[in-house]
Parts: C-alpha cells; sequence; structure tokens
C-alpha cells in the first residue's frame, strides 16, 4: 500500500526561488487532475470539521427505534446501523479521525525524516549511523509492531499513528539525505563553507530549499498511507469503539452485509474515493512540480515523418553508404518539429575513411545513429534517403536492419564502459553478436571472440574474456567494443568519437588498430568526430557540419590547405600547431548517452 | 560470497537483538495494566507486585530482558500467561497459515509485476498508458475492499468458494487451495501495481542506457535486449521493493486474515495483544523480525548474483 515514490535519486532541480514555484502553484491550478482530486479532499475535510452542523445526531447516540433503518429515514438520510446509530454522522466523523490520522503520522515521519536526512546527509561521518538506524526501522513489519504494542498505546489511534509516523519515516529520510548529499557535493557549498558560513545556515538556506518540492510530493503518499493503515488496524478492532472511523464502519457493515448491504458502501465508498484522491493528486503534485517522467522508449525502427518517401535519385555510382539529403528532428514542447540534421548527403566507398567534423550539437551523432537505424524513439526522420550497400534503410522493417547490423554495417561508440552491459561477462556479449550475426555454434564462437580479443591488442584475451566490464580499463573495454563491432568483418563501420573518452596515449593506439583492422578488412569508416587532429591522423575525406547541416566537404588534403568555410578555418585554427595534433578539447565525458542535445 | 553472507546475518542479528530490546521496552509499561485485568476483581497494588514478583518482572528491564533472550538462544520462549503453552509450539502453525497466503500472492504478484512493468516500458504509447492505468488501480482500491467485494461476489453470490474459514492442506489439499483463493488475490494486487511500478522505471531508465543501442548496432533482436540484457539490470532495484513489498503484505495479510476468519499470524497477535499477552508477543516479534531478516538476506543474495558489481561490496 505504500505508494511513496521509491528512493528518488534523481538530479537536484534548481527550481529553488520564488518566481518558479509561483508557477509552479499556477500549474497545478491548470491541471485538471489535480483540481479536481483537490478540490473533493477539501469538500471531505470542510465536511467533516462541519460534522456536528451537518448531522443531527452524535456519531455513538444508540436509539433503538431506528436499528438498520434505511438510507432516507426521518433524521436518519444515509440511515442508521445496526446499534440504531447515525451512519451520516459517523461517516462524517470518520473523515476527521481519517485526517487526524494523516496529520500525526505525515508530520511525525516529517520531523524526524527531514531531521536525520539533514545530519546523515550533510555530515557524512555520521551517515552510516543513521543510515543502519533508518534501515533498521524501514525492515520492521509496520503494523505487526502496531498490533503488538496494543498494551502500551491503548487502543488510541492518535498514540498508534504516533508511533507509525516513526515508522513511516524512512521515505522521508532517504529522499531527504539522498538530495542533500547530492547538494553538499556542489560547488556553491564549498564556496560557502570556504567562507565562513555556518553548516546549519547552510543547511536551511541551501538544502532546504531544493528538497521542498520531493518532500511535498511523498507527503502526499503518506497521507494516504496513514489513512488507510488507520482504517486497516480499526478494522481489525485495534483501537477504541467509541471513536467513528472507515475501518470499524467497514467491520461493522461487513457483519451486517447480508442485511443492509449500504451500511458497507458508504464507509467503503469514502474510504475508496478518499485514497484514490489522495493518490492522484500526489501524482498530478509530482508531474507538476518535478516535470515529465521519463517516457518510455519504444525499441523500433526510426519514426518517419508523415508523407515520407525515401528519395529515389539515380543511383549512378552504386556507394558501399550513400546518404542523400537526410533530415532528422524532434518535437519541440510545443509539438514542432525541430530539425537537428538538415539535409546531409555523403557517400563512402569501400576502404576509405571520411571524417564526419564539427562540434557538439552539430548533429554529426545524430547523422551517424540515423544511419545505423538507432535514433532515439522520438526522432522523426522528415526526408531522405539512406542506402546501405545498396538497401533503402529509412522505413525498412526491423528485420531488413537487423539482417544489415553487424553483418554489412557495423557501430563503435564513443564512451567505451556505459557500452557494455554491465551485468554480463565481455565474452559472453562477444559471443552473443557473433551468434547473432553468423549464426556459429557456442563454440565456434568463443574460438573467435578469443582471436578478436588478441587481434585488437588485448594482452591476457582468456582472461578478459571472464572478466565483467567493471574490472576492465577503458581503453581496455573500448578495444573489446571495436573486437564487438568488427567480429563479422562487416563493410561499413561507424566510428562516433572513438578516442574521446580515453588517455591521449591510448587514443593513438585506438587510431592505428582501427587503421589496421581496415587495411585487413577493406572496410569503410565513418568516423564522427570534432578533432581535426584525429581527422589529419587517418581520414582520407572530410565533411564538416555545423548546426545540422554539411558547409563543406572534400579530400582531407584540400580542405586542410585550403578552407573554403569559414567555420572551418575556425575549426582548424583551433588547433595550435603539431604538437597539440592529438589533444582533445575538454569536453565532458559524461555527454555521451545520446539524445536530442547533439 | 561466504563473508557477505555472513556479514548480513550478523547484522540482522543485530537489529534482531534491537528491535526486540525495544519490543520489550516499550511493553514493559502495560505490565500493571495487563496484570490488573488479569487478576480482575482481586487486583490491588499489593497483589499486582506480588504477580509481577512471581513473574520476575519486578527486576530490572534490561535483566529481564537479557534473561528473556537467554531463554531464546536455548529454544525457549516462555509459555502463554493465559494457555501456557509453549510459545515455541504455538506460533508455528499459525505463521504458516499466513505464509500460505503471502508467498502464493509475493510469487503472483511479482511474475505479474515483471511482465506488466517490462510491457510497460518497452512498448511505451497506448500500452504503456494502459498498462499505468492497471497500476493504478492497484494502488487506489485498498486490499480490505478488494476482499469484501471478492467474497461477496464469488462467495456469498456465486458459492464458489468458500466466504470464511481455513482448510488444512493436510486434511483436503483442494479445500485449503480454495479457502486461500480469495485472500491471495486481494493481497496480490496491491503488491503487483508497487512492484510493476518500480520495474516499469527502472526498465525506462535501463533502454536509454547506451549499451541497448550498441547491442542493436550487432543485430540482436529487441527481445532479447529487452528481456535478457535491460531486464536483469533492471533487476536490482527491482529487488529492492519485492523484499519491501513482501513486509507490506504481510502485514496486509494480517488484516485480510481477520476478514476470511484465518487462523493466522495476525489473528494470533491481535488475540494475544488484546489480552497482553506477554511471553506471545515477545516470541511473535521474534518470529516477525527473524522473518524480515531473512527475506532481506535472501534479497542481497539475489542482487549478488544478479548483479556482479554489487558483488565487489562483499
Amino acid at each position: 500500500m505504500t505508494a511513496i515514490p521509491s528512493d528518488s535519486t534523481s538530479v537536484v532541480p534548481s527550481e529553488t526561488d520564488a518566481e518558479t514555484r509561483k508557477g509552479a502553484i499556477a500549474r497545478l491550478v491548470r491541471d485538471p487532475q489535480a483540481v479536481i482530486t483537490g478540490s473533493i479532499l477539501i469538500l471531505m475535510i470542510i465536511a467533516g470539521l462541519l460534522a456536528n452542523v451537518i448531522a443531527q445526531h452524535d456519531p455513538n447516540e444508540a436509539n433503538l427505534y431506528v436499528v438498520n433503518a434505511p438510507p432516507g429515514t426521518e433524521g436518519y438520510p444515509l440511515g442508521a446501523d445496526q446499534a440504531g446509530r447515525d451512519i451520516l454522522a459517523r461517516l462524517l466523523h470518520s473523515i476527521n479521525t481519517a485526517v487526524v490520522s494523516a496529520l500525526i503520522g505525515a508530520s511525525v515521519a516529517l520531523v524526524i525524516g527531514t531531521a536525520f536526512g539533514l545530519v546523515g546527509g550533510y555530515f557524512a561521518r555520521l551517515r552510516s549511523m543513521t543510515e543502519w538506524t533508518f534501515t533498521l526501522i524501514m525492515t520492521f513489519p509496520g503494523i505487526l509492531l502496531l498490533i503488538l504494542l496494543m498494551p502500551l498505546t491503548g487502543g488510541d489511534y492518535r498514540a498508534t499513528m504516533l508511533i507509525f509516523g516513526v515508522l513511516l519515516s524512512p521515505g522521508i529520510y532517504r529522499i531527504v539525505r539522498n538530495m542533500t548529499v547530492g547538494v553538499s557535493r556542489e560547488l556553491y557549498v564549498d564556496a560557502a563553507k570556504v567562507s565562513g558560513v555556518t553548516s546549519s545556515r547552510i543547511l536551511r538556506r541551501h538544502v532546504l530549499s531544493v528538497v521542498r518540492g520531493p518532500i511535498v510530493i511523498a507527503t502526499a503518499f503518506l497521507c494516504g498511507t496513514a489513512i488507510s493503515t488507520q482504517a486497516g488496524l480499526a478494522f481489525l478492532g485495534v483501537g477504541s469503539l467509541s471513536i467513528p472511523s472507515f475501518g470499524a464502519m467497514i467491520s461493522e457493515g461487513f457483519r451486517n452485509i447480508g442485511l443492509a448491504p449500504t451500511q458497507y458502501l458508504w464507509p467503503a465508498l469514502t474510504l475508496g474515493v478518499m485514497n484514490a484522491c489522495i493518490v492522484l493528486f500526489g501524482n498530478a503534485l509530482r508531474d507538476t512540480l518535478q516535470g515529465a517522467q521519463p517516457k518510455p522508449q519504444k525499441i523500433s525502427v526510426a519514426h518517419l515523418a508523415e508523407g515520407f518517401e525515401a528519395e529515389s535519385g539515380p543511383n549512378a555510382a552504386p556507394a558501399l553508404l550513400s546518404i542523400r539529403d537526410l533530415g532528422i528532428a524532434y518535437p519541440s514542447p510545443s509539438g514542432e518539429l525541430n530539425e537537428v540534421v538538415r539535409g546531409v548527403s555523403l557517400d563512402l566507398k569501400p576502404g576509405e575513411t571520411v571524417g564526419l567534423v564539427g562540434e557538439s550539437g552539430s548533429g554529426k551523432t545524430q547523422t551517424a545513429f540515423g544511419v545505423l537505424g538507432v535514433l532515439p524513439n522520438e526522432a522523426i526522420v522528415t526526408r531522405g534517403s539512406v542506402r546501405v550497400d545498396g538497401t533503402e534503410i529509412l522505413g525498412a522493417p526491423e528485420s531488413t536492419l537487423r539482417k544489415l547490423r553487424g553483418d554489412v554495417i557495423a557501430y563503435v561508440p564513443q564512451e567505451p564502459m556505459s557500452n557494455l552491459d554491465p551485468v554480463y561477462t565481455v565474452g559472453s556479449q562477444l559471443v552473443e553478436g557473433i551468434r547473432v550475426a553468423t549464426g556459429v555454434s557456442k563454440r565456434e564462437a568463443k574460438v573467435r571472440a578469443l582471436e578478436l580479443l588478441e587481434r585488437v591488442g588485448i594482452p591476457d584475451p582468456q582472461r578478459t574474456f571472464k572478466s565483467y566490464p567493471h574490472e576492465i580499463s577503458g581503453g581496455m573495454a573500448q578495444r573489446v567494443l571495436i573486437a564487438g563491432a568488427v567480429a563479422t568483418e562487416p563493410k561499413i563501420l561507424i566510428a562516433d568519437e572513438p578516442t574521446t573518452a580515453l588517455d591521449v596515449t591510448v587514443q593513438a593506439d585506438i587510431l592505428d588498430l582501427l587503421r589496421d583492422l581496415q587495411q585487413e578488412m577493406g572496410m569503410g569508416i565513418i568516423l564522427v568526430t570534432h578533432n581535426f587532429g584525429v581527422v589529419a591522423d587517418i581520414c582520407s575525406r572530410i565533411c564538416v557540419m555545423k548546426e545540422g547541416e554539411v558547409v563543406e566537404s572534400g579530400e582531407a588534403v584540400d580542405v586542410f590547405a585550403d578552407p573554403q568555410h569559414e567555420y572551418t578555418s575556425m575549426l582548424l585554427n583551433a588547433i595550435l600547431d603539431e604538437d597539440t595534433v592529438r589533444t582533445d578539447p575538454p569536453v565532458a565525458v559524461g555527454q555521451t548517452s545520446g539524445g536530442a542535445s547533439r | 560470497m561466504l563473508l557477505y553472507s555472513a556479514r548480513r546475518l550478523l547484522a540482522g542479528f543485530v537489529l534482531f537483538v534491537i528491535v526486540a530490546f525495544i519490543t520489550y521496552w516499550l511493553l514493559s509499561f502495560s505490565f500493571d495494566s495487563v496484570i490488573a485485568a488479569r487478576l480482575g476483581a482481586s487486583a490491588t497494588p499489593e497483589t499486582i507486585a506480588e504477580v509481577r514478583a512471581d513473574y520476575g518482572l519486578d527486576r530490572p528491564v534490561v535483566v529481564q530482558y537479557v534473561d528473556w533472550l537467554a531463554g531464546v538462544f536455548q529454544g525457549d520462549l516462555g509459555r502463554s500467561f493465559y494457555t501456557q503453552e509453549p510459545v515455541i509450539d504455538a506460533i508455528p502453525p499459525r505463521l504458516f497459515v499466513t505464509l500460505s497466503i503471502v508467498v502464493p500472492a509475493l510469487i503472483i504478484a511479482t511474475i505479474i509485476a515483471v511482465f506488466l512493468g517490462t510491457f510497460a516500458a518497452s512498448r511505451g504509447g497506448g500500452a504503456d498508458k494502459a498498462a499505468q492505468g492497471v497500476m493504478l488501480f492497484g494502488y487506489l482500491v485498498p486490499n480490505l475492499l478488494i476482499a469484501i467485494l471478492l467474497t461477496v461476489v464469488l462467495a456469498i453470490n456465486l458459492g464458489w468458494l468458500p466466504a470464511t474459514g481455513y482448510v488444512r492442506f493436510g486434511d483436503d489439499p483442494a479445500g485449503w487451495l480454495k479457502s486461500i483463493t480469495i485472500p491471495v488475490i486481494a493481497l496480490f494486487i496491491g503488491g503487483a501495481a508497487n512492484i510493476a511500478n518500480q520495474v516499469r522505471g527502472t526498465m525506462i531508465d535501463e533502454l536509454r542506457k547506451d549499451y541497448v543501442r550498441t547491442l542493436r548496432t550487432r543485430g540482436v533482436s529487441a527481445r532479447t535486449v529487452v528481456y535478457k540484457h535491460a531486464l536483469r539490470n533492471a533487476a536490482g532495484p527491482a529487488l529492492t521493493v519485492f523484499g519491501l513489498t513482501f513486509i507490506n503484505m504481510f502485514g496486509g495479510a494480517l488484516i485480510i486474515e481477520q476478514v476470511f476468519a484465518l487462523p493466522g499470524f495476525g489473528t494470533f497477535s491481535f488475540n494475544s495483544a488484546l489480552q497482553g499477552d506477554f511471553p506471545v508477543l515477545m516470541g511473535l516479534t521474534v518470529f516477525g523480525v527473524g522473518m524480515t531478516v531473512t527475506i532481506n538476506l535472501l534479497t542481497d543474495l539475489a542482487n549478488g548474483w544478479l548483479n556482479p558489481k554489487a558483488r565487489i561490496y562483499a
């Protein structure tokens, strides 16, 4: 029943100033789900507060003349129960009980969870202590403890909820702890510490403001949990008989269900609606405060724009790979298409290496994904044609693409570590790829994989074969990925910044390896890079991309000697002299997780 | 792995000692009122003190606790205040009743959740919306209401299944199955929604990762990528929820038992708590914590098996 969003380690949102908070409330008011559920909850609370005004009887006043009176009886609009008590009055007072339960449970959890979360998150030395304590609290079966402690609480639901609040606190603790750890690693907090701001002030000013949003959301769910738990306990009979509560009413109604089914219906319906409203309101709150949640990423071929038709231009010189006027777009939040690749054309011949050059966001990686048919789900191909070894792949079904992948076209990614599945050994991943592409037996595939590992320069292939990705270095991992890509001797290799994430010393080795493999296998290589040093080293032709368009292309020698476009000369001027040719500009390694931004 | 398990066991043991102490200490406040209730009319401060002394409850709480703990390690949990039945014999049959609804419910919930969550995360669009609707329904409807609704429809109106009562497996396996069917359904729905939501969230994150794209470029099929690679990566976080769901379901079962008059752990706890049957309550604590520790240990071990990285921290 706990609907607390699990351990949100999400990146700290920067919406902290008053402006954006006002914006959040405004957005919430415009969200129909939030407005409807919120209003129902407020109406219920008001009805509960006005219980003595609306109902004509005391909830515990028993009148033997109206035992099991049907709904609509004079003075008993919803009827009376088997003890002759006014159901409406009991229902309204039950709302109060539920609200008080939610308030006590949630506030205890909030106070304890926030206080210890801040301490545990900010003072690293105390963390293992708080961590242990809250794991202890979290693992204990809560309802059981509440039942076992009945002799102590004497059945007072408020005392019970006080204890239950403690049991709920780990949820809040973990949220606050995670966010506090995140914030206290931020540079501005370091700066504040250095300039002598006290810890308590940092916690108040910088940490609490960030933590507020997730806590508000979690609180909504805590209230729901507290209410259902209280109802459950009251149903069991834990609690004083003189306190009207949904649980007690449901229990009485249940026993009387054959005789007067509506007696069960009212409390069940009210509790159900209340719970539903809390959860739905909490969800609306989360969507508003945290923005849209990540959407599922369906594994499929690229989406095509409406009315798309692959360009069937004259197939004059059948190149190995021929890209014509390729356009790739992403929908903006308002629904319009925003083209990130705008009419790119490119040809690749066997044995040739073409450098696709440009700065981050120029669309070069998107072009590469488009050729491989692995664009993110949101992407839309707007125009153009991509022929891989004569086969048009835009609009082709996944089965056609699967046959081409591995066999004809292969891919070497930028960031070696994140491109290996962490839970399988290096060897089993290589074997899987080889078997999918060639259909050989497991044993043959293993022999081939070991040969490949040796070929790409791994000193102890047997050991690496059995290693998990986290047990090998970045340079090794990149060699493994290259081995995986060339395992089936593809005709085309798309290498997306294959050296960027690596040490300078390893970079040259990897480029040498690619060059050697190309000569052995006669592959055509498209090398995506932002580094002219790499281009000069290995490429015979160059395509320079800027803002989704090819601004210049030609033989590498010519472009280096006489750049036609000013952007090209600008990029070339960024290389200072011969000595720095193989040095990469400082680009954050983390930007690899493919996305619309590039 | 062995060292890892040993450390987890030790942590569980410490957890047990502490939780049991807190429970003992909290319950010690109610000794007087419990004894007074038991003595009835003859309760005076003197007679209460006398009974306390008889049971050794007049000693400092810590001393009592250590004494009790020493008994636990010799397999002696004391005798019920009321029935004189040894606590160690009284609990297992009742725990079995509760587990016989919790374990099937958990297994069904997990199977449904993995498929529902994976389906939602890997299909997206309308399929995802529909799956999320189903999950939301599971959250929204309290299992108490489901239990009662099912009883009214399946047992009272249609007469297919018994409305209440428990048949021992040894007496009549078919009857046993019938007697647990409705409780299990009532229990698994909420748990399935909880786990499915977690599976969906983690799977969405996994399917966006780089290795998924790289596997696709090798020609690996979408189904293999989803079920062999992404799902195994997603299993770790889902396991944590699995453990918590077990504990939640156990709590839920305590209530469900009452609806169906099952002679389980919950009914026993409730009756003993009403009576203030102190040795029984402590015995229930022992089993409750023991079970929690076991489940946590098992999820940790499963996580280590699924995720090689987790093994480093052993």
